[in-house]
């Protein structure tokens, strides 16, 4: 039980280093949102349903799926209100970096 | 304290200042923005993990259900109060 816990929170600490890596590396504020929302939601899923193996599945654990469904109904909330404020201030999305629009 | 867990903690505290180069470094606001939001998620992360390390899950996840309401209502308001100024 121990043991699938450490490799699920393994997984979901990889899932957090690539949406770190998509958040320093990407060009533009919508690419970043899709790094940040999509990438790091898969990452809290993965190391909670861990967390709630490696402490044993007990009524602790039902509360722990609480705060992950809590994470799954807010992130995408947040990230879509950010990238519709940007949009709507007129930040210009990335156009390949050459000066073709 | 088992050092898997510990361990694991460290790391995501490092990826926190990854998160927090974007903070500091982001061309826009909204990029701020955008890393506040993810340097929220790896808090409650870091909160349950805390109560996993010391043995009291059944406190700490209250504490982590707290912190992401409060975020979500935290960046909800600087994106509406953002939406209405139209320069960046």
């Amino acid at each position: 039980m121990i043991a699938v816990g450490m490799v699920l929170i393994v997984i979901g600490l990889f899932f957090l280093v690539v949406a770190a890596v998509g958040m320093v590396r990407l060009p533009d504020v919508y690419s970043r949102s899709h790094a940040l929302s999509i990438t790091d939601s898969l990452g809290a899923l993965f190391l909670l349903v861990g967390l709630a193996v490696y402490q044993g599945l007990n009524m602790t654990s039902l509360r722990i799926f609480g705060v992950l469904v809590l994470i799954y109904l807010l992130n995408p909330v947040t990230a879509h209100a950010t990238v519709r404020a940007a949009y709507r201030a007129g930040v210009k999305p990335w156009n390949g970096g050459g000066d073709k629009s | 304290m088992s050092p898997f867990l510990l361990s694991v903690m460290v790391a995501i505290v490092a990826l926190v200042g990854v998160y927090l180069y974007r903070v500091l470094r982001g061309p826009t606001v909204f990029d701020r923005v955008l890393g506040l939001n993810g340097v929220a998620t790896k808090a409650i992360i870091l909160l349950v993990l805390i109560g996993t390390v010391y043995g009291r899950v059944d406190m700490f996840v209250d504490i982590a259900t707290g912190y992401a309401l409060l975020n979500l209502v935290g960046a909800l308001a600087i994106a509406k109060y953002l939406e209405g100024r139209w320069e960046v």
